[in-house]
């Protein structure tokens, strides 16, 4: 490397400079804050752990994800965090071991061995809410509306929020007895919603004219809110635990849509986002503008049985970094400017004002920039032997 | 931006043969298409613009949602991985294959396969498929010069009338994959745009099914 080069930051790593700074921690004490007032905890998961907890269950993706490192005390491999969630649902399952709901959140910033182009880069900063312990659909609908109002309080506009239920395709396709080859093709065909692929695939291995059909289907039901309609007929010849998820789609809808009436909705009842983990409704919530979802989640009820505890659970998170960029302010112009000067009146009275939440700055000896480059809008001047705060033209 | 269509056309022969779809669709680009050097185009509907780029840089504008829907080549989408991307329609046009190919009789002994290809992923993941360690050399044209030189054993590339191979003394050897054009849409304008791109997919997959019985 040479001298030149020193300043040059790793693939899809960044600093962050003011005013993105000032807008990313403001937006993280909003978010906590709201956390904090629908009861839930905050927990500070450890940027590095062993590999066997980071990755268990979750699929292959986020092993590549994941940065490998070896513990020289142990000589066991260790990873450094690539996503919050299977470390919260450790917590909750084997540090917390709580009885009854447990509701808890995070902001912390994470690693991903690759880049990932769309957002983020390499080092996102995950912030998200896990509630456990609760198996019924009004978790779900309580994780969905603190998702919208995240999105509400972080700037959004205009969001729409794309709605799914594994268990759709999961129940359709259970014990069909596949060999992994077409089950492989038929799952990428389904998520690329390559019609005729699909088509060709259920025509040549499915013998039941009626899965034949639903499996068909499937992929095409995708849309606004009528979707749910259409599909309680494609699908009235589907196994009992297929039609009870749809039902669970119409009734986070209905949960969702009263409290939250300027969100659009989207039902894709192919969605396949997360297949190994995910057991239940996956959302993912789009702003226009965005290429990628902002936010996303789901419930994912078997997590926590590695960790000697199965325990129902829901959630979702964002990237504070991209969040960030939804509402760009510029920080306000409203600081004090003070003079260097030896006095304890004006002391006293800089402390005041501190005290009070103002942004004070005093200059320093033989400084050459003014009060208008450190955003200030006012100083301080001494009149008849008091400090006083006067307007700066 | 938000409220307009914007669909990725591949420049060359694709596009050719992507615009008589497009107008039996009901979209034809405004007057001046082809004829500037500008790379966005009005259309007759005035909310779907058109931007004509290079094929390969078709899944990247869709990937990131930059377009909302894009014409691109299985080839492409293949090699350049199609992750995110909903591939709702294949618009039979531009078919060809993507094969291996070789010098006439000549028998590839040696351990180490040498392959040159510009689908150096596809490339990749076919010959480990085969069971076959390949060392893959990236070129970006005249395939079929590499075994010719020695530079190469086999090359990966398309093969549309096998003239050129033949012209140099080659023969296609395995099918990797059957090559058509496929319309492809950003998953994130679809969950956004669905009640206009629905019907928009649905007048493009009219078109295709009235020349394929014609």
């Amino acid at each position: 490397m040479t001298i030149a080069d020193r300043w040059l930051l790793p693939d899809g790593m960044d600093e962050i400079l003011p005013p993105q700074a000032t807008r990313m921690e403001e937006l993280r004490r909003t978010l906590l804050d709201l956390y904090d007032r629908w009861g839930y905890d905050l927990v500070m998961p450890p940027p590095v752990e062993f590999l066997d907890s980071l990755l268990t269950g979750t699929g292959t993706d986020l092993d590549l994800q994941t940065f490998k490192l070896t513990d020289q005390l142990t000589g066991r491999m260790m990873g450094a965090s690539a996503d919050v969630t299977p470390q919260v649902a450790r917590m909750d399952a084997h540090s917390l071991k709580r009885q009854g709901p447990v509701r808890l959140c995070y902001c912390t910033t994470v690693l991903r061995a690759q880049a990932d182009k769309h957002q983020g880069g390499r080092s996102p900063m995950q912030v998200g809410v896990e509630l456990f312990g609760h198996a019924g659909l009004d978790a779900d609908v309580e994780v969905l509306r603190l998702a919208l109002s995240s999105l509400a309080a972080a700037g959004a506009r205009e969001t729409h929020l794309a709605l799914s239920h594994i268990a759709i395709y999961r129940e359709l396709v259970r014990g069909i007895g596949w060999s992994e080859d077409i089950e492989r093709a038929l799952f990428d065909a389904i998520e690329r919603k390559a019609y005729v692929v699909i088509d060709e695939l259920v025509a040549a291995n499915v013998a039941d004219p009626k899965l034949a059909r639903m499996l068909s289907e499937l992929p095409r039901l995708h849309g606004g809110a009528e979707i749910l309609e259409h599909a309680r007929l494609a699908l009235a010849d589907a196994p009992e635990a297929v039609r009870e998820a749809l039902d669970q789609l119409v009734r986070l809808h209905r949960g969702v849509v009263a409290e939250h009436p300027e969100v659009s909705f989207y039902f894709d009842l192919a969605e396949l986002r997360g297949y190994q983990y995910h057991t239940g409704m996956v959302f993912a919530a789009y702003v226009p503008g965005y290429g990628q979802a902002l936010s996303k989640g789901g419930r994912y009820d078997d997590t926590g049985k590695a960790f000697g505890r199965a325990r129902p659970a829901t959630g979702f998170s964002m990237d504070l970094k991209q969040l960030a960029t939804l509402a760009e302010r510029e920080p306000p112009t409203n600081g004090i400017w003070a003079p260097n000067r030896e006095d304890a009146a004006l002391n006293d009275t800089i402390n005041r004002l501190r005290a009070r939440g103002e942004r004070v700055i005093q200059a320093l000896p033989d400084q050459r920039t003014g009060p208008g480059a450190h955003r200030c809008n006012r100083h301080l001047v001494l009149q008849d032997g008091e400090w006083r705060t006067e307007p700066l033209d | 931006m938000s409220n307009q269509l914007i669909l990725a056309l591949s420049k060359g022969r694709i596009l050719e043969e992507t615009l008589p779809l497009l107008a039996d669709a009901g979209i034809t680009p405004a007057d001046d298409f082809g004829k500037s050097r500008k790379l966005l185009f009005d259309t007759n509907l005035p909310d779907v613009k058109l931007v004509v780029i290079r094929a390969v840089d078709v899944p990247t504008y869709v990937q990131l949602g930059a377009a909302d829907l894009g014409v691109a080549g299985k080839d492409v989408l293949l090699e350049h991985g199609a992750e995110g991307l909903y591939e709702p329609l294949d618009l039979g046009i531009s078919r060809c294959r993507l094969m291996t190919a070789g010098i006439v009789d000549a028998q590839p002994a040696r351990a180490k396969r040498r392959v040159a290809t510009k689908f150096v992923n596809v490339a990749r993941r076919y010959y480990a498929e085969q069971g076959i360690q390949a060392e893959v050399i990236k070129l970006y044209g005249a395939m079929e010069l590499a075994p010719l030189m020695n530079l190469a054993d086999e090359i990966v590339d398309i093969v549309d009338t096998g003239n050129t191979l033949r012209a140099n003394g080659m023969e296609p050897r395995e099918l990797i994959e059957n090559i058509s054009t496929r319309l492809v849409v950003n998953k994130a304008s679809m969950t956004m745009k669905h009640e206009r791109l629905k019907p928009l997919i649905e007048r493009l997959r009219h078109a295709v099914s009235v020349r394929t019985v014609a």
